[in-house]
């Protein structure tokens, strides 16, 4: 294990903002993709 | 010579939906079993939630190995974990664009409807992965070297490469009648697939002729085993992530594009 | 084969001499383009000497890029294009009949008029000298890449810019090759390695986009 405690993992050795701003956008842009390919696929059942 | 026969295991075929796959011969392999879209739809409905599982499991033995197993870099503290997406992301953009340009191909090639809507349902999540890997390496440069942006010949090269993303999908968004959109995309990535070595080549000359090798995100610290190995299931989760997310796309995109056919209408019809 | 290229050429030269206006504008775009990134730096001439190369490079490209709906429009508007896809001359050839033709009337202007414009940024003269010559081996490729986008987009709404969007990332190498000659000359050292390989990428793109345009242009006709 490689923190002490929860804090240290969220402050990243003072870089907090660089990785979770990086792994928060990436699970941020698969969130929309997925929604939006949901959203298509209802859009397509209500339309026939 | 060797003949195989092959057929849709019975967990595959949709009973609800009459038989799509035109008639094998007794002799020899099928190659265009799989290329009506009608036959590949559910092949592509079972196949596209395994991907998606494996993904999320994958994702998560990998960034907890990036996280809790591999260790502090001596160089760069804890801001080198950005790799754990950055390098997976980057070869993902790259690699998809390969597949798609493939599709492209092929369908020019045998007149497949089926591969152009591949090409098609693959650009957008290239492009999406491209982003990440431009936007992940931004901001590892900023703690790393001080800028947000780095005119790194990598970075640069991925920017041109989301160039070459939009304009394979405004093109094909620019042309109403789908079949000549495909063949147009069609031409358009394969004219970026022979475009990108030398684009690469010559950015990086660029590169190393303006700034000297100073400044370059390919410098990740000298890998320790865990560090890859986190690294590598990382690239294997974003793999069968990009697999999923196009079975998904390409699916709604043959119910669009074959929705005056029969099937397709007793197929929602029996979704309601 | 030859005959038929001929009778292109000129054809389309005498349509250009026609609309003299339309090269005159080009031109005038180029200056126009160039002038600008001054007055948005500022006049200071180090910093115009160090940026003059990449700009003269990138308004050509610009003047160069906007120049391309015009290779097939007209032709494609009055049903003569539909004449060359019947033709019994192969499509490929009256392609690059066209895109000389082209190179002629748009951007060989570019290459006389952009020694003037790299005389405002403060190159010197050997520079200026290598500036119009990697001009003249980097703009035949920006014809050909130009005429794959053109072809692409024959018809389409939003064109103009649509084309832009295509052809722009793919122009990336023969800027930064040309730009680098430039630089490099003005910094003392030698533009062959630059020049050189500006002059492969024509070629290159001489043996394949006539091809890769022939298909699109089958495509957009289908």
């Amino acid at each position: 294990m490689n923190w002490g405690s929860a804090s240290e993992f969220f402050a990243m050795g003072g870089k907090g903002l660089y990785v979770w701003g990086s792994y928060a956008v990436t699970f941020l842009c698969i969130g929309i993709e997925l929604a939006m390919l949901a959203s298509r696929r209802r859009a397509l059942n209500k339309k026939s | 010579m060797i003949y195989i026969k092959l057929s849709l295991p019975n967990a595959l075929q949709d009973s609800a939906m009459p038989s799509a796959t035109p008639p094998t011969t007794p002799h020899g392999i099928n190659w265009f079993k799989y290329s009506s879209p009608q036959a590949f739809f559910p092949v592509a409905g079972a196949l596209a939630p395994c991907f998606a599982v494996l993904a999320a499991v994958l994702c998560v033995v990998g960034l907890y190995i990036g996280f809790f197993i591999a260790p502090n870099d001596a160089q760069q503290g804890e801001s080198y974990r950005i790799i754990f997406i950055h390098v997976p992301a980057a070869w993902m953009s790259m690699l998809i664009y390969l597949v798609m340009a493939f599709w492209a191909g092929m369908g020019l090639a045998f007149n497949t409807r089926l591969s152009g809507m591949m090409a098609t349902a693959l650009a957008p999540t290239g492009a999406m992965f491209t982003f990440l890997a431009l936007w992940t390496g931004a901001l590892w440069g900023k703690p790393t070297w001080g800028t947000w942006w780095v005119w790194d010949a990598r970075l640069t090269s991925e920017l041109l490469l989301l160039f070459l993303y939009f304009g394979f999908m405004a093109l094909q968004a620019a042309i109403d009648d789908p079949r000549r959109a495909d063949k147009a995309g069609a031409v358009l990535a394969l004219v970026g697939v022979i475009n990108i070595p030398i684009i690469y080549f010559s950015v990086q000359w660029w590169n190393t002729l303006h700034q000297g090798a100073s400044v370059s995100l390919k410098s990740a610290p000298t890998m320790a085993m865990t560090m890859f190995t986190g690294m590598m299931v990382m690239v294997f989760a974003c793999w069968a992530y990009a697999i999923a997310a196009a079975l998904w796309r390409v699916r709604c995109i043959i119910l669009e594009r074959e929705r005056r056919s029969d099937w397709v209408n007793a197929y929602l019809e029996a979704q309601k | 084969m030859l005959a038929v290229m001929r009778g292109v050429i000129v054809r389309d030269l005498t349509l250009a001499w026609r609309r003299r206006s339309d090269v005159f504008t080009s031109m005038i775009f180029f200056v126009i383009v160039a002038s600008l990134f001054p007055l948005g730096i500022g006049p200071e001439p180090k910093l115009l000497l160090a940026i003059g190369p990449g700009v003269v490079w990138v308004a050509a490209l610009l003047a160069s890029m906007l120049a391309l709906s015009r290779l097939f429009a007209s032709d494609y508007a009055d049903g003569t294009l539909e004449q060359m896809l019947l033709a019994a001359t192969p499509l490929s050839v009256i392609v690059i009949a066209k895109v000389i033709a082209h190179w002629i009337a748009a951007n060989l202007p570019l290459v006389l008029i952009a020694p003037l414009l790299g005389l405002q940024f403060g190159l010197p003269a050997d520079a200026l000298a290598v500036l119009a010559l990697a001009l003249a081996l980097g703009t035949p490729s920006l014809s050909l890449i130009g005429a794959i986008g053109a072809a692409l987009t024959l018809g389409l709404r939003g064109g103009g810019v649509l084309l832009a969007l295509l052809v722009l990332p793919l122009y990336a190498p023969v800027l930064i090759l040309g730009s680098l000659a430039v630089e490099a000359t003005a910094a003392g050292l030698f533009a062959q390695p630059y020049l050189l390989l500006l002059a492969a990428l024509s070629l290159g793109a001489l043996s394949l986009a006539p091809w890769a345009v022939s298909a699109a242009l089958r495509i957009s006709y289908e």
